[in-house]
């Protein structure tokens, strides 16, 4: 996320409690001295980790203080599981497998490994989905159990939640 | 104290070394395997029992039925260890009934009279003024039942999980190691004696989802019947599966789940870092329990065998006798 705001002194302190008043993390801070002299604006870009539903409320604390947000970055996938899966893979359209997690627009299939020991004996695939959110996963799961159910698929969860 | 044995295959034999080993002041008055039965008031010589078995003969009297000696034979505490019928629980359930009705504690192994008709025993035993104890149904010589009743008695439990088959955790261990299929580490667990010829009930997960009733109903406020778990087994598990999940330092055990708050019960195969406390090796059983005061407690051991599970029967009778039996 990049910053800016008015060059005074206190400024960028304003600036980044609110951040921990919403229970945000500070990856980075990325201090621009070098803007043009004839603003008084100040470029600031922070990189931080925020629990979830938690942007709108910063940016109004941020408009309070004064900050002026220039751009919100894109938001990173936090949340991973790692599944394996077992069965027909190919025979059941391992791609529509895929997919039908990929289609919910906010969680995805982001790696997938695949070891096929012989022609028709069942494959097994290791698979990492990543989502924005908690939510997110969970029903990226459901998704998953779903498919599997149709296509008779054993999928192993990991013991411990994302 | 009196106490009579029902059932004398490999965990009665248990029992019986360990009583002869050990100076536990227990007379043995009453003793029945499938086919024979021996009362003795004035106590049961024991060793000589051990060795008829082991000749291959009955441990006593053809014409002595179990049902004689549960209904005869001069007892305070009936050990009620015969094998486990899911079903109906039968016979067991109905000798564990007689023995109550006449007022006799009664300490089992067998876990389907507990999974099946807990809430009615434990209110039979109760309306006699006797008591009820199944420490062994769960998780051989791990002390879990007593650790939860007592030991952590007043703590919410949140969440309760582990490994509750040996038999699944010796394949899948095998399959892990050696790269084994799933086939060749039954064959060689069948070898071992660590599966039964039909190993249905331990590798389709029915045996860790008695497990997981009997702990919901009896420790955790829970009404739940097997049909309430969702049940996976580790039949169609592939080596291949095996090392996708080492590759990234994980394996994967069959675990038995209770979220009690969202009535979940479920036994499935799940990824695990192997790490995690609850990757114990071969036949071993371990149960994490998530509580509010106490924190997690993690609870490692053999979950089956002769002395084993011994242990925890003579730990359920000598609870009852320093207890509640007065004379002796």
């Amino acid at each position: 996320m990049k910053l800016e705001m008015r060059d005074q002194p206190g400024q960028l302190v304003a600036a980044l409690q609110p951040i921990s008043a919403v229970g945000g993390n500070i990856i980075a801070v990325i201090h621009q001295r070098e803007t043009p002299a004839t603003t008084e604006a100040l470029d600031v870009q922070i990189v931080l980790e925020l629990p979830e539903g938690r942007l709108a409320r910063l940016l109004e604390m941020f408009r309070a203080q004064g900050v002026n947000v220039v751009r919100i970055g894109e938001e990173r996938l936090l949340y991973e599981c790692t599944l394996i899966v077992i069965g027909h893979l190919m025979h059941t359209d391992l791609s529509d497998t895929v997919d039908q997690i990929d289609r919910t627009g906010s969680a995805e299939v982001t790696e997938l490994s695949l070891a096929m020991p012989a022609i028709n004996a069942p494959s097994s695939a290791r698979i990492i989905i990543r989502s924005t959110t908690r939510e997110e996963m969970k029903k990226a799961l459901r998704i998953l159990r779903g498919v599997a159910e149709q296509k008779n698929l054993l999928v192993i969860e990991p013991l411990e939640e994302a | 104290m009196r106490i009579a044995i029902l059932g004398f295959g490999s965990v009665g034999q248990g029992i019986a070394r360990a009583l002869l080993a050990k100076d536990l002041d227990i007379i043995v008055t009453g003793l029945a395997d499938s086919r024979s039965g021996i009362i003795n008031p004035t106590g049961i010589d024991l060793a000589a029992a051990l060795a008829r078995k082991e000749e291959g003969g009955p441990c006593g009297d053809v014409n002595i039925s179990p049902a004689d000696v549960v209904a005869r034979a001069d007892y305070d505490l009936l050990v009620e260890v015969t094998p486990t019928n899911v079903d109906d629980g039968e016979p067991a359930l109905g000798h564990i009934q007689k023995a109550l009705m006449r007022r006799k504690h009664v300490v089992t192994s067998n876990k389907g009279p507990i999974a099946l008709a807990y809430p009615e025993l434990r209110d039979l035993a109760a309306a006699n003024g006797v008591f009820l104890r199944y420490e062994a149904t769960v998780c051989g010589a791990i002390p879990l039942i007593h650790a939860m009743q007592e030991g952590i008695a007043g703590n919410t439990i949140s969440r309760l999980y582990g490994i509750f088959n040996g038999t699944c955790n010796y394949i899948l261990t095998r399959m892990a190691e050696d790269s084994l299929t799933y086939e060749q580490a039954l064959a060689e667990a069948r070898e071992l004696g660590y599966a039964e010829a039909d190993p249905t009930y331990d590798v389709e997960g029915i045996d860790a989802g008695i497990k997981l009733v009997i702990l919901a109903n009896t420790v955790l406020d829970m009404q739940a019947t097997l049909k309430d778990v969702e049940r996976t087994g580790i039949t169609l598990l592939t080596p291949e599966a095996l090392r996708l999940a080492e590759d990234q330092d994980c394996t994967i055990r069959l675990i038995g789940e209770i979220v009690p708050a969202a009535g979940v019960l479920r036994v499935s195969p799940r990824l695990i870092a192997k790490t995690h406390s609850l990757v114990v090796e071969g036949t071993l059983n371990a149960v994490t329990v998530e509580t509010d005061l106490a924190g997690d407690l993690t609870f490692i051991g053999k979950g089956a065998g002769s002395t084993e599970t011994a242990s925890a029967i003579i730990g359920d009778l000598l609870y009852i006798r320093d207890r509640h039996v007065q004379s002796s």
